[in-house]
């Protein structure tokens, strides 16, 4: 009986934090969909949304769960500023021009965070209160960041199919030089769309930064993981994204009670692996229409 | 006038050209390298600013002495950005060409043996602050001193403090897959079953875990009421702040190497009763056959450095402490004679025993230092390190209850 309680809670505990994993890969997602771009500095912006939340809280005492919208818009501007740094001129170039440039300032921002920071440990403590069921706990922040999560992908979602400059997104995506045609700003398009994937990215920094204590190199495994992720879900899908999230927690909770978890990430890559070879679509094989050529 | 000129600059560079091999005989130069970046940095830079504090501290007092000739200490240092592969480069740099006559050790049990791969093959000497591993000294080196406890004991105080609470317990290990933090586990196994304990699990997870929900949740389906285990800073924080937040129900919460750091109450209740075995505590009591009183370095490392003392601080001091004596006992900065003196020494310092083993299948390992427990307790609402165990070195009573 403790057996399946304990399977049920590892399940539950995988729902919960895959969630935040889906919406980290979200932001990946979307720009690769969108610009076949190769986002590296995925995991400082994840890491900068933790170190937002921290100052926020810590410094100017914003309640844990206000400093959403202004890390949000906040990741929007420092996406957009990036875009125009290192990506605008990689466009159109073979991926591995934008894949080094990102990971050129990937480097840079977390070698500035190291020389300020160093790797100590920071911690936002946030009280909460969870559900039990039996001796198994799960934390109100978990709870609190799943939820959270299921509404961004929400708004998303009403953004992308919803709104003019959400269809324009899509329309970029789709084919460039038909949006173009239409009178669509398609840089400031592409713009926009890395900054929205920047944001994404920052949130989800700081949704995991009410659930674990972090430093300025904590963003390496979930850029890994995002990865992963969005090979599950599909190229360019956020929705897939979110979905090949709470995948692989169900897959981690699910394995936990009965393998090692040192071999977990071997059987994630394993995976990873498998659904490129026959999945190459994700594994929903939902994916945003790309644009031709 | 210009042919005056010219002679006296001649004389003057004759001079400097004399003078110069007299002044490099003055200085002894040590090397190292420092985790300023990567995920050792916490640790790492906090031992070399107690090897930093040892060093102006000596060149203060006018250097190492022997005899009548005083010798000015200077570093040579890299980062060794936390990973194997510089330090194998950066310790031959620093013998080869930074022409380092001792060395000390970098930060952690896997960066340790790399580096003595390297300063045995040319017979440098090399203070040990930073790997605990007993494995490294099982290789037949000649030159490697270790001045802090074997990984073998670390746990070896927190089964002694559980066996004086209860006779029975049942006790969950979850260690970092490092080689310091599986040594660590492997012995404290075997202390564990001695001491007639059940072990509820067993299972180690990769150093860059960020997510322990999993293993937690094993930890509560195995009914451990005891946790031991961890590896370094970071995992081992994140695994104290989920065990509570999972409210897990421990009697004793036993983690690696993070709780010794100021930084760790951060994590504010989470924090509460966790016990951390440690190399050094500021409040030991100590008598020091030479060099500062326990309380003299706990002073001069806040004064010169405004952040609290731990005991990665106090092993980065006593690496130049060591060998500083062991050169003016020795009256030589020759590598045997150094080394002779090294093997020879059975001292008591501010950081506790020195005396290492001399055979050949584990030359240079430590075998007088002893740890303490520390442990997290609230008093008058603020969170404070407390030791608890040895009886002769406590601060506070071991709590040994349920959170």
């Amino acid at each position: 009986m403790t057996t399946m309680i304990g399977l049920f809670a590892s399940l539950v505990d995988g729902l919960l934090v895959g969630s935040v994993y889906g919406l980290a890969a979200m932001g990946i997602s979307l720009i690769w969909g969108v610009m076949d771009v190769i986002n590296l500095t995925h995991g400082a912006m994840i890491v900068a949304g933790m170190f937002s939340l921290y100052l926020l809280v810590d410094t100017l005492g914003v309640p844990v769960y206000l400093t959403l919208p202004p890390i949000f818009i906040g990741g929007l501007i420092v996406g957009i500023a990036l875009y125009w740094i290192a990506v605008h001129h990689m466009i159109g170039q073979p991926p591995l021009m934008s894949l080094l440039s990102t990971f050129a300032v990937n480097l840079v921002l977390i070698g500035l965070g190291t020389a300020k920071w160093g790797t100590v440990l920071f911690n936002v403590p946030v009280s909460l209160p969870g559900a039990s069921i039996g001796r198994y706990t799960f934390p109100g922040t978990h709870i609190a960041a799943a939820l959270l999560t299921a509404a961004i992908a929400f708004l998303l979602y009403l953004f992308l199919f919803h709104t003019r400059p959400g269809k324009a997104v899509r329309a970029v995506s789709g084919n460039r030089e038909a949006a173009e045609l239409v009178g669509i700003p398609t840089t400031r398009m592409l713009a926009f769309a890395f900054g929205l994937g920047v944001a994404l990215a920052c949130v989800s920094g700081m949704l995991i930064g009410t659930l674990f204590p972090f430093t300025v190199l904590s963003g390496d495994a979930y850029q890994l993981k995002s990865f992963v992720v969005t090979v599950l879900g599909g190229l360019g899908n956020p929705a897939g994204a979110l979905i090949g999230g709470i995948a692989i927690g169900l897959f981690e909770g699910l394995t936990a009670p009965f393998i090692p978890v040192n071999w977990t990430l071997v059987f994630e890559f394993v995976l990873f692996v498998v659904v490129l070879i026959a999945f190459p679509g994700g594994l929903l094989s939902l994916r945003l229409p790309r644009r031709a050529g | 006038m210009k042919r005056f000129c010219v002679i006296a600059l001649g004389v003057a560079s004759g001079a400097i050209l004399i003078a110069s091999p007299a002044f490099a005989e003055d200085t002894i130069t040590i090397g190292m390298t420092l985790s300023k970046t990567g995920s050792l940095n916490v640790d790492s830079v906090a031992e070399y600013k107690g090897s930093e504090l040892w060093r102006d501290q000596v060149n203060k007092a006018g250097g190492i002495k022997i005899g009548n000739k005083h010798y000015m200490v200077k570093f040579v240092d890299y980062d060794d950005q936390s990973q194997g592969s510089r330090v194998q480069q950066l310790y031959t740099r620093l013998i080869v060409q930074d022409h380092a006559q001792f060395l000390f050790s970098p930060y952690s049990s896997g960066l340790t043996a790399t580096a003595a791969v390297i300063t045995e093959q040319y017979g440098k000497i090399m203070l040990d602050g930073g790997g605990a591993e007993g494995k490294i000294f099982e290789l037949g080196n000649k030159y490697l001193f270790q001045c802090i406890t074997a990984a073998d004991h670390y746990l070896t105080g927190a089964i002694d403090a559980l066996k004086e609470k209860t006779e029975t317990a049942s006790i969950a290990f979850v260690y970092s897959d490092d080689p310091f933090s599986k040594a660590v586990v492997a012995a404290a196994r075997k202390q564990a079953a001695a001491a007639g304990f059940k072990e509820a699990m067993i299972e180690s997870y990769p150093p860059s875990t960020t997510d322990f929900s999993p293993i937690i949740n094993k930890i509560i389906s195995s009914g451990a009421d005891v946790f031991m285990g961890g590896g370094h800073y970071p995992d081992g924080a994140t695994l104290a702040r989920q065990l509570y937040d999972q409210r897990v129900k421990l009697k004793q919460t036993t983690i690696l190497v993070a709780p010794d750091s100021p930084k760790f109450k951060s994590l504010g209740d989470a924090s509460l009763d966790v016990t951390v075995p440690s190399q050094w505590e500021p409040a030991v009591t100590y008598k020091p056959d030479f060099g500062p009183t326990p309380k003299e370095f706990a002073k001069a490392y806040e004064d010169a450095f405004h952040t609290g003392v731990d005991y990665h601080a106090a092993s980065g001091y006593i690496e130049g402490l060591l060998l500083q004596h062991a050169i003016e006992q020795a009256e030589s900065i020759d590598a045997e004679k150094v080394a002779a003196q090294l093997n020879k020494m059975d001292v008591s310092t501010f950081f506790g025993k020195y005396k290492v083993a001399t055979g050949a299948k584990d030359h240079g390992l430590q075998e007088a230092h002893q740890m303490v427990l520390a442990q997290w307790q609230k008093k008058n609402g603020e969170l404070k390190l407390e030791m608890v165990w040895p009886d002769a070195a406590k601060t506070s009573d071991f709590v040994f209850a349920q959170r």
